[in-house]
């Protein structure tokens, strides 16, 4: 898949969710490879998971301060620390985004799937993909402060060689004794 | 005609956000219900009177497509309102849901005059 297409998508996605649910404009940096797992100082992450005949992971992090920000805005109520509220929103910012990015990239790759959202909220840990795949980071500002968008997605060893991948369900009849 | 919403959503960010964005409409909306999943969501119908569903169709247990099989599979529920609020964009889910019944369709992210125009429709009791 062309990266530069995928960074494309995600800007799209990312500036739809912030102007729509949030009234804020953001403004995309350069996009990087990042080929060290990258570790986080005091961060909130958001994590979801692409299935189907692509497959990874999808990443959305920023500061605290951010987080709480972008809560407020959503929420319409104010909220000064982490909290469940905080990590529920930035749950579902992350599946706006990159569900966006999901649907968008359907109509070239077929059925793809999502998982649920995990959200993490801490100080120096490091994420790490089991294979060895490089994380892409595209920088967004938000006003004077910061999110990463990050994807690490290779294609899907079961996917066929070309052309869309289309979902089978295959009922398993056991046999009679 | 006063309004009994249910949004149907395993997100409490967005419950959250629908519930404040229906306080704001201004419309005549008398009760909103909230459940985390179709399940929670037929429960909830059981119990009292819904006029107008918003759900989202990604959800554990059941999920909004289950759920709009089953309102417009109950006799009691079947001209019941339901709207379909997701990121759940493709062609496919849309065209579903449509077929199953839904009566209209809203895109994460959405805008507060979105939604409104979905509960505006169900007041007037008109198609889409």
């Amino acid at each position: 898949m062309d990266q530069e297409l995928l960074v494309k998508e995600v800007v799209g996605a990312a500036k739809n969710v912030f102007e729509t649910m949030l009234g804020l404009e953001i403004i995309p940096g350069e996009a990087s490879v990042e080929e060290n797992a990258p570790t986080e100082n005091e961060r909130v992450v958001a994590l979801i998971g692409l299935a189907g005949s692509w497959i990874g992971t999808f990443m959305l992090c920023c500061k605290p301060e951010l987080a709480c920000k972008i809560s407020s805005l959503m929420l319409m109520m104010e909220c000064e620390s982490i909290n469940e509220d905080v990590l529920d929103a930035m749950a579902e910012m992350a599946n706006m985004i990159f569900g966006n990015v999901k649907t968008e990239l359907e109509s070239r790759l077929g059925n793809l799937g999502l998982s649920i959202p995990t959200v993490i909220f801490g100080r120096n840990f490091a994420a790490r993909n089991a294979g060895q795949q490089a994380w892409t980071v595209v920088p967004i500002h938000v006003g004077e402060q910061l999110m990463e968008l990050k994807f690490c997605l290779t294609k899907s060893k079961d996917a066929p060689p070309s052309g869309n991948t289309r979902i089978r369900t295959y009922t398993f009849v056991p046999e009679e004794a | 005609m006063d309004l009994n919403v249910l949004i149907v959503d395993d997100s409490a960010a967005i419950r959250k956000i629908l519930v404040r964005v229906l306080a704001q409409t201004n419309l005549p909306i008398k009760e909103v219900h909230e459940a985390s999943d179709g399940s929670e969501a037929l429960k909830i119908l059981e119990g009292n009177e819904v006029s107008l569903v918003l759900s989202d169709i990604n959800m554990p247990n059941i999920d909004g497509i289950e759920l709009l099989t089953r309102i417009k599979a109950t006799a009691k529920w079947k001209d019941l309102s339901v709207e379909m609020i997701t990121t759940e964009g493709s062609q496919a889910k849309v065209l579903e849901a449509v077929q199953l019944g839904a009566k209209g369709y809203v895109r994460k992210p959405f805008t507060a005059e979105q939604i409104k125009e979905k509960v505006l429709a169900c007041l007037k009791g008109g198609e889409e």
